[in-house]
């Protein structure tokens, strides 16, 4: 699904508000049938969040970056498995730099590899286009069709035009 | 793809932030120069008479102790704020109350344990006994945890607010008086031929209460303040 709305509509706010981290005013929001309140940490282990902000450390690595984000969402990479990711995003040879030396638009990569990695059924993504070049937008249409054809879901914000092929895609409107 | 235990969880926050401590070395060297200052402008400041700078060397140390927890507390979590990592953290499967217990552990290591190992050699400045440094260095160990324990609370608290560092000092300072009295007791006590182990084990009593207690309060704190 994807979300769109001018500036200041409220995007985020809704995204944040499906991640639990601020309580609706009115209505609840439900996974599988339950709402996520009463849910335990089971619902943050089946989905993927991707803000504004990349929390990805400008001192480690991007090797290192996503075997800490991984932890921190509780389970172990091995190298293989966060360099085959990378290199699907177009960093190879890049896993060892600092992020810190790396430009805008590969930090996002960085931080977009972490959906390959996840296996969670849920992917939530603030604006996820954002410093992306033309080829890393084709790329992230390619890996969103690829998650829906496998029964997951994606919900974003973007102000771009996103085709994802052979599948059909929601668009909700903010105003 | 492994899942992490709890504790494995716990030891790779810890490896994290050390890891991360590394690779910026300055914060950690700052707040251990402030301590090594601030202890050593005293005996300056109020000449070398040996029977007053002994009375006076665990206050001082412990105030000095004190303060330099104090520099390090607003960046116990505002990294981790400010590139989204903490929404990260939150949104982890796992318990928030052990992510911040992993993240109190490695503080206390880069502020807490660095005092104390090198609170000795500045001990031997006031003349301080050798039973007495023991003491000083035993209850640094045992009531530096304690201040990086309420600090989270007041760094999680202060998260985002504007001048928040001045803030958490205001909050945290007052908790930590009992730590301050016991700790300073505790080489008091030897100096006056008694022993330190009631101080001592006052002070193991409070750090076992805040270790049951803070991890959970400060991730309850965090909530509040990244709504």
């Amino acid at each position: 699904m994807q979300v769109q709305g001018a500036n200041g509509s409220g995007k985020t706010t809704l995204l944040r508000t499906l991640c639990g981290f601020v309580r609706p005013v009115q209505g609840s929001v439900h996974w599988c049938g339950q709402d996520i309140g009463e849910w335990d940490d089971d619902f943050h282990a089946g989905m993927c969040y991707l803000g504004h902000l990349n929390a990805i450390k400008d001192e480690l690595s991007a090797l290192e970056n996503l075997q800490m984000s991984a932890g921190l969402a509780g389970y172990t990479l091995s190298e293989r498995q966060v360099v085959a990711a990378l290199r699907r995003m177009g960093l190879q040879r890049r896993e060892h730099l600092p992020v810190r030396v790396l430009s805008q638009g590969q930090r996002r990569r960085v931080a977009l590899a972490r959906l390959l990695v996840g296996d969670a059924p849920l992917w939530i993504l603030d604006e996820p286009l954002t410093a992306l070049d033309v080829g890393a937008v084709g790329l992230m249409q390619e890996l969103i069709g690829e998650h829906l054809s496998k029964g997951g879901m994606a919900i974003f914000t973007t102000h771009q035009p996103l085709q994802v092929a052979g599948v059909e895609t929601r668009q909700l409107t903010l105003s | 793809m492994r899942k992490l235990s709890l504790l494995g969880l716990l030891g790779l926050v810890i490896r994290r932030d050390l890891l991360l401590a590394m690779r910026r070395r300055a914060d950690v060297l700052t707040t251990l120069i402030f301590f090594v200052m601030v202890v050593s402008l005293f005996p300056l400041g109020v000449g070398p008479e040996m029977d007053m700078l002994r009375k006076m060397a665990s206050g001082v140390v412990w105030v000095a102790a004190l303060l330099a927890s104090m520099l390090s507390l607003p960046r116990m979590f505002s990294a981790d704020y400010a590139d989204g990592t903490l929404e990260q953290m939150m949104l982890a499967p796992q318990s928030l109350s052990v992510l911040v217990l992993g993240k109190i552990v490695a503080h206390w290591m880069l502020s807490g344990l660095p005092l104390a190992l090198i609170a000795p050699v500045l001990g031997l400045q006031f003349d301080m006994s050798v039973p007495a440094l023991w003491a000083l260095v035993l209850a640094l160990l045992l009531g530096t945890p304690v201040l990086s324990m309420i600090g989270a609370i007041g760094a999680a608290l202060t998260l985002g607010l504007r001048g928040g560092g001045v803030l958490v000092s205001l909050l945290v300072l007052p908790l930590c008086i009992p730590v301050l009295i016991f700790g300073a007791g505790a080489v008091e006590a030897v100096n006056s031929g008694m022993s330190a182990v009631s101080n001592l084990s006052l002070l193991g009593a409070f750090m076992l209460f805040a270790l049951v207690f803070t991890p959970f309060v400060a991730a309850q704190a965090l909530r509040i303040s990244m709504e």
